[in-house]
Formats: structure tokens, sequence, C-alpha cells
């Protein structure tokens, strides 16, 4: 996951994937389509078989009749019953076909990390040359090579597969031999051949299955192909693409014989076809989202908290913001809140408190299924509800920068294109902002780098990259999501520093999303403090030590070591662990992990409201704050 | 126990270096904290000790004997920064504890795998979960608990919280602690935090471009700094007050 953070959306296993997928129409006309081709391979020569060899020299190139549905050839044979029975040889050398250059891709592809150094860039560059090799050049080549004939047309296909096999598995192999989990593999010892099976080829087997599908389907075709050219199957055994060069002669005579074959095999590619996106769907987990009106029933519900002061000149104005899942888990409980124009503001909280999905609701970025009710999200007076498209005017920024760049386009492509798209700029005026804007977050030799794809940069220059690309326009609001989390705590400062920047310098708001207070202190004013998907204050950063009203946010800001603490003494803990989206939810729910907990707190929820000027908390037993009299008596209601 | 010494180590990248002239000592059953500013190359010196980054002279030395290019299981395990790209995403936690493990029988494994992670705090019916079950205070217990169970006399910590919910840190800092003083194994805790560092260490070496410019007692160097960049970085310890009004 790559790294769309879905908190509360839990990945299954490929193979439960697989069989949810397989269970929608697509996976089920898919599975269809392999059961009739599989049982047309296995009976069609046990039944036809007879019929299609039988040789009638009283029926020599006849048309379409009853007694031969596609008529017959100049041997007086059934079409039909050929074509039938030429599945089977198709699919089987389609099929080994594909097993070889599969396997032949994995180990060349996977031979790179188990070689050393040495022997391992001699078989990347290798396998690079093969493929800038023309592919056809290359069957035509091998076909040569392995001899005419089903068996040397089946590896000469087989081969050929191999390099972009090969190029896929090392590319991919290569990510994963450098991340954090093999390194630790390595350390304690592990073994190369015992890493390659552990961990490279279980990370890399949906990928590789989908690369595969999409290989068979090009087989077959080449195949038939081959054998069309007479350099493939020789009779008296014969395929798909044998039959179609026997009658392709006799095409203007009896048409329907000599596309039949042709027919085949554009069915059965399709077949291959759509495995392949039943693989596709299963592996991916971005589906549209639904954006909805609360039922009337939950507004009614839904106790409406102070509106903030500042509604009417705000950029963002959202109220009662819930995200929830079809299976009743709600990750976002009835968010409010409002951005200036201009302001920064920090949201934190721990891990799967709903943070991320806030965001995500407000840039209409929530991940299928979830699904996002509020009664009001408006952006510069704009209401999101009917229509979710913000263009440039927002700028989004992940924890994992990769999941906004394409790995295969230049950077400088993938800013400029923001701009042609969205404003409308010429290609030229477009590259020249491009490298601009790259400049603008200090990237150095911007136009150089501009010409670089994303894996050429840094993981700190990655980020900077995803900035500037929110930069291509004049964004009025930015939310970055953890954008320092992923990296270097070393590279964490400057991204900071760039960001506050960024603010300053085009006047646009910030939403900064952390779970790590001292990041948020740094670059808000303000902080809202997320728990169980509901915000439990809101509070200048400066009140954030020594003037936090919400017993949760002076426990986060008492576990913060100083350099004060006591070294014998253990680190300031909060006990527990926050409720899953699921669980239960009556009264408090930060009461289980709550020193001050009360009766009234396990029974009763307490609503975010107002006091002092600005400043709102959620809790019966607020710390230092006095409340407005008119909220209390709600509770003594309740409780009767 | 084992200390851990190092001596000289350099490491360069084409014509840059990382790190240069390194000398270090961590005596045994002892926490050295390791802080720097930005790329100053501590995170580089933590790998180029296990061998991730290329040391091009000087040595590694463990309980007085040279690393070398030894393979298999070293004295010297490293927890990452991100637990989250520590773990193999298709590979239980059971199992990724068990790769630590020397092999052994199938029973006994499982055994110390559930030994390994009940001492991380992690109940061990937890063991069959991949890692997108767990949070990421979990996570970075199981990463401890796998560097542990192969048994090293080193431990090498690389900003092992800095990914951690604050909620998290301190419970993951105090069961460092702990199992650091039960255990007894040497630790080189890297840090850009001096109050993380304070709290945990007994020796404190600071890191310049490269270089290491101050080492000695954590009490000594935090009250009276002799290098500038001690100072600087006792400055700009991470704080939660607002750090420029004027922004
Ligand atoms: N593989 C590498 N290639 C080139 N430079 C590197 C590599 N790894 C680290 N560096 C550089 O080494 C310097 C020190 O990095 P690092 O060890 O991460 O320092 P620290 O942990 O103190 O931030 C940085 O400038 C970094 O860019
Ligand atoms: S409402 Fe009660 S349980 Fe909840 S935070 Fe306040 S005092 Fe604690
Ligand atoms: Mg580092």
């Amino acid at each position: 996951m790559p790294h769309l953070p879905s908190p509360s959306v839990p990945s299954s296993s490929l193979l439960h994937r697989l069989r949810r997928t397989l269970r929608t129409p697509l996976g089920v006309t898919a599975l269809t389509a392999c059961i009739v081709l599989a049982v047309v391979a296995v009976l069609g020569p046990m039944l036809f078989g007879a019929e299609a060899d039988r040789v009638d020299t009283n029926a020599i190139d006849q048309g379409s009749s009853m007694a031969h549905l596609l008529g017959t050839d100049d041997l007086g044979r059934d079409i039909a019953a050929r074509v039938v029975v030429a599945t089977r040889l198709s699919l089987e050398l389609t099929l080994q076909a594909t097993v070889i250059g599969v396997v032949g891709g994995l180990l060349l592809g996977v031979a790179p990390t188990v070689l050393g150094r040495r022997l391992g860039r001699l078989v990347t560059a290798t396998v690079g040359v093969l493929v800038a090799f023309p592919g056809l050049l290359f069957v035509l080549f091998l076909a040569t090579v392995f001899g005419v004939g089903s068996t040397g047309a089946m590896f000469a296909i087989g081969v050929a597969t191999v390099p972009s096999m090969a190029r896929l598995v090392q590319n991919m192999t290569a990510s994963i031999a450098g991340s954090d989990y093999v390194a630790a593999a390595r350390i304690l010892g592990v073994g190369r051949f015992r890493l390659v099976s552990r961990h490279l080829l279980p990370n890399i087997a949906e990928p590789s299955a989908l690369f595969a599908t999409q290989a068979a389907a090009g087989i077959l075709l080449s195949f038939s192909g081959l054998s069309f050219l007479g350099l493939g199957v020789q009779a008296p055994q014969y395929d798909w693409g044998r039959l179609l060069n026997e009658q392709l002669n006799g095409i203007y005579v009896n048409p329907v014989a000599a596309l039949a074959p042709g027919v085949a095999v554009v069915l059965t590619g399709l077949t291959f076809g759509l495995v392949g996106e039943v693989f596709a769907k299963a592996s991916g987990r971005r589906a549209p989202l639904s954006r909805q009106q609360p039922p009337s029933e939950q507004s009614a519900m839904a106790p409406a908290p102070l509106p903030d002061e500042s509604a009417e000149g705000a950029l963002v104005q959202v109220h009662d913001l819930r995200v929830g899942f079809p299976d009743g888990r709600e990750a976002v409980r009835g968010v409010s809140l409002t951005i200036g124009h201009g302001e920064a503001l920090g949201l934190v909280g721990e891990s799967g408190s709903g943070k991320s999905l806030t965001a995500l609701a407000l840039a209409d970025l929530v991940p299928h299924p979830g699904r996002v009710q509020a009664a009001e999200i408006t952006f510069d007076g704009h209401d999101l509800r009917s229509d979710p498209h913000l263009g440039t005017t927002l700028a989004m920024v992940f924890q994992d920068p990769m999941a906004s760049l394409n790995p295969a386009l230049r950077v400088g492509r993938q800013l400029s294109e923001v701009a042609e798209v969205h404003l409308g700029s010429t290609r030229a005026q477009a590259r020249a902002r491009a490298v601009d804007r790259l400049s603008a977050v200090r990237i150095p030799s911007a136009a150089r780098r501009a010409r670089q794809r994303p894996h050429e940069y840094s993981g700190g220059m990655r980020q900077r990259a995803v900035i500037a690309m929110g930069l291509m326009g004049e964004p009025k609001l930015v939310i970055a999501d953890e954008p320092t989390t992923a990296l270097d705590v070393t590279v964490q400062q400057q991204v900071l520093d760039l960001l506050a920047e960024v603010r300053t310098e085009t006047g646009a708001a910030l939403l900064l999303i952390s779970h790590d207070l001292a990041v948020v202190a740094q670059v808000c004013e303000r902080v809202l403090v997320m728990y169980a998907g509901r915000i439990v204050e809101d509070l200048p950063v400066a009140e954030l030590v020594g003037g936090a009203a919400h017993p949760y946010t002076r426990a986060l800001v008492g576990a913060i070591p100083t350099m004060t603490t006591d070294p014998n003494t253990e680190l300031a803990t909060i006990p527990g662990r926050p409720p899953e989206p699921g669980d239960a939810d009556q009264g408090c729910s930060f009461a289980p992990r709550c020193a001050l907990a009360t009766d009234r707190c396990r029974s009763t929820r307490p609503e975010l409201v107002g006091f002092d000027t600005g400043r709102r908390v959620a809790c019966w037993h607020p710390v230092g704050a006095v409340l407005p009299l008119d909220v209390r008596p709600v509770d003594a209601e309740a409780a009767s | 126990m084992s200390s851990l010494e190092l001596r000289g180590i350099t490491v360069r990248y084409g014509r840059f270096t990382a790190v240069e002239n390194v000398d270090l000592l961590v005596p045994e059953g002892t926490v050295t904290g390791l802080v720097g500013g930005s790329g100053s190359g501590k995170s580089t010196l933590g790998k180029a000790v296990v061998g991730l980054a290329p040391i091009t002279a000087g040595q590694v030395l463990v309980d007085g004997g040279d690393l070398g290019r030894r393979r298999g299981r070293g004295p010297v395990q490293l927890v990452f920064q991100n637990p989250y790209a520590s773990l193999d995403p298709r590979m239980t936690v059971g199992a990724a504890v068990a790769e630590a493990l020397p092999r052994t029988g199938r029973a006994a494994r499982s055994t110390e795998v559930a030994r390994y992670l009940e001492l991380v705090g992690i109940d061990p019916s937890r063991a069959v979960l991949t890692p997108d079950a767990l949070s990421g205070g979990q996570r970075q217990r199981v990463a401890l608990a796998r560097a542990l169970a192969a048994r090293p006399g080193v431990l090498i910590a690389d900003e092992i919280t800095s990914a951690l919910d604050v909620s998290v840190q301190g419970a993951v800092l105090n069961l460092l602690r702990e199992l650091q003083r039960e255990l007894g194994f040497a630790m080189l805790f890297i840090s850009h935090n001096l109050a993380v560092v304070r709290y945990l260490s007994d020796q404190v070496a600071v890191m310049d471009e490269g270089r290491l410019v101050e080492c000695g007692p954590t009490d000594r160097v935090l009250r009276q700094p002799e290098h500038a960049t001690t100072r600087t970085l006792l400055a700009c310890v991470p704080t939660i007050s607002p750090a420029e009004e004027a922004s």
C-alpha cells in the first residue's frame, strides 16, 4: 500500500480478494469463459476428433450446409469439427509457451538479486538489449534457430516473452530488494535463495500473474501468426493459425470457414484478457466513491455543535462530516470544522483516529467502499456535495509521494500536465512553469531534474516535487497528510520549512495532519485534536503546553519526553488503546483511558462546545475551562 | 554481553564522504545516544556497522573481534525507523520473528517465537497475523522482537520512535529501556531528538558532516557542551511550544 492511508479498510489476502472479484459480473463472465474453453479443449478431440479427420472425397470444398456447418476443406473434412478440435493444441502450445516465458522471466528477473553485483549487472544489461529488440523479428529469428514445427515455435515464442517479463520482474524485485524488510532479513543472515523464495517472490506474485495473462493473449496471437506463416504447427497437426492458413485460399468461396479460426483466436484472447482484468481488479483497491446527503434522521440525531464565529469568511466550512463503511463501521463521526483563508490548521491524533479520512473527504478521494456524508461541505463558497471538482484550488500532499507520482513519467512532464489540463497552458508555457515551480521548492538544477523520472529522486525530493505539482495552479488550500512521516528525519525539517514558506508566499491555507504534535506546533496556529473519529478539542498552538482543556490532549502532551524528564522514572503513557471504528459507541469514547472519567462520562457523550474565544472542547470535566452554562443542562436531561 | 568499537570508520558514496574517520566505543551493557543534524551521517554509520553501507576504511569490532565480512546471523542487529517498511507485508508476524531464530524443530521454534512476542508485549496468538493487522506501535514491537530473537550483543536503534504516535512512543521507549537493562545488550541509539536520547543514554555522541565532534557522559555533554554543533542541537530540541511567533 502503496500507500494511500485508509486506516479502517483492512486489506485482505489475494485469495480472498480474488474470490470476491469472481462474484462480480466481470468475474462471472471470465470464469464462465474459462470453463467453456477448458471443456471444449478437453472434450473437443474426443467428440469430434474422428469427424475432423475423416476424409470424404465426395464432399470437397463445400460451403456451409446442414451436414457441414462451416463447410469442408480440400479433403472433404468438416471445418467446424476441425476448429473445435484445434482448441486443445492451440491452448496447450500457448500455455506451454507462457510457462516458458514466465518461468524464464522470473529466473532472469530475480538473477541480479541472487548473483553478485557484476554478474547481476551483466544480466540486467543483456535483458535491456533484448527488450529493445523488435518483438516480431526476435520471434522469427528464434523460430529459425529452434526449427520449424510446433515444439520449435513453442520455444521461440516462449523465449521471446522472457525479456519483457524479466524486465518487469527486475524492476519489481529491485524496489523490494531495496526495502527495509529485505535489509532486515540480510542482517539476520537469511541466505540469497531464501530471500528470493520468502520475500521477493510472494511480493511480486500479483503483478506477475497479471502480466502472465496478458502475455498469454499475446502468445496465442504470435502462435497463430507463426502457424499461419507455416513456421509453426505442421500438418497433419493443426492449430487455429494453421486452419486459417489452409482456409485462406477459399476465403472468397467460403468466407465463414476462413473466419472461424480467427474468431476462435479472438475469443480466446479476450478470455485471457478477462482473466487479467479479474487479477487487476482483485489486486487494485481503488474504486469509485459515493458522496451522499445524510439521511434526514441522521442529521436530526446529530446535535449541532456551535458553529464557529468565523463561519462567514471561512475558506472551508464542514458540518457534521461522516465517513462510514458498508459494514456499518463509522470512522469519522460527525466532524465540524472551519478553515479560514490563509490559516494554518493542524489536525493531530493517534493513527486510526480518522484524520486521513477527514482530509480525503474534503478532497473527494475517500477510497472505496467508504461513504461520505455531510450536512455541509463548502470550499470557498462552493458546495462540494453537488460538485466535488476543485481543480487546482486544492493541493494534496500524501505521506508517500509515490502515491501522487507516476513512476513511468518524467517529473517535469507530470507537472506540466497539470497546467495543460487544468489551466489550458500551451506545452511550452507549462514546461517553463514546471521548471519554475521545481526551483521554487528548491530542487537544485531544476531544468535537468525535470527530465528525470521519480525513482531518480530521493524521498525528500519526491515530496518536494509533489508540493511543486500542487503549486502549478494557484491553490487556496494545501492539505498535507503526514507529509514527513515516511521521510528520514533529517529531511523532515526541510519539507516542513517548505510548507511554511509556500503558505507565506501564496497565501494558501494549510491543513497539516500529523501524529506528531511537535510537527504541527511548528507550522500551525491552531490545532484540532481528533479521537475515535471526532474532534475533541480545538485550541491555539500556544495553549498546547499547559493550556489544554481535554484530558486526552493533556495526556498526549504529557507523553512527550522533554529535557527535564527524569531518566529514572518511566515515561508517561496513555494506558489502553483507542476504540476501533466498529466498537460500541456510548458516552465519551476516551472514558476507558481517562483518569477523570465519571459515570456521566460513560453514559452520555459530551458534545464539542465553544468557550473562551474560538476554543472548543468535548468533555464533561475539562481542565481549567469554564464552559458556557447553557450547555450543561443537556446532560442532566440525557442522564435522567 | 558485548561491546561495540568503531575504529576510523569512513563511508564514501562516489566522491561524497558520508562518514569520515569515526572512532566510537559503546561499552558493554550501556547505551550510547548518537545525535546530529540533517544528513550528518548518523544513519549511514549505523548501517555501516551492520554491513548495509559500504565501509571504505576502518574496522568494526565486537568484543574486540573484527566483524569483517562474516556471513550469517550477526551479533549486531538493527531496528529501522519506519515500522511500516521494515516488516514484509506478505509474511506473518510469527514467521518474521522465526526468521531470526536459529534453525531448530518446529515446536521449539514456535515456543521461542511466542516467548519473544511476549517479551515485547504482543499477544503470541497474534503470531498468525500479517503486519497490516497491527498498528504502528505494535509493528515496531514486532521489529524489536525480531531483532532480539537473533540474540544480538549489540542493538542499533535508528530513529525507532519517530514514526510512532506519541502515545505509543513512550511505551516503546519504556520497553526498550527495560529490555536493555534486563538482557544487557549494548545499544547505539540514533535519534534527532535530544530529549529522547537524554532519557535513554549513558553516553552521548554528536555527529556533524560525517565526523564525530563530541562524545562523553550524557550529563556532561548536555550540561556543558563543548562543541558548537552540540550547542546548536540543544537550542533546537523539538518542542511543542510555538517555535516562531511571526510566521
Ligand atoms: N546511498 C547513498 N548515496 C549517496 N548519498 C547518500 C546515500 N545514503 C546516504 N547518503 C548521504 O549521506 C549523508 C548522511 O546521511 P544519513 O546517514 O542519513 O545522515 P543522518 O542520519 O545523520 O541524517 C546525507 O547527505 C545523505 O544524502
Ligand atoms: S468526558 Fe469524561 S471521560 Fe471523556 S475526556 Fe472528559 S473527563 Fe474524560
Ligand atoms: Mg538518519
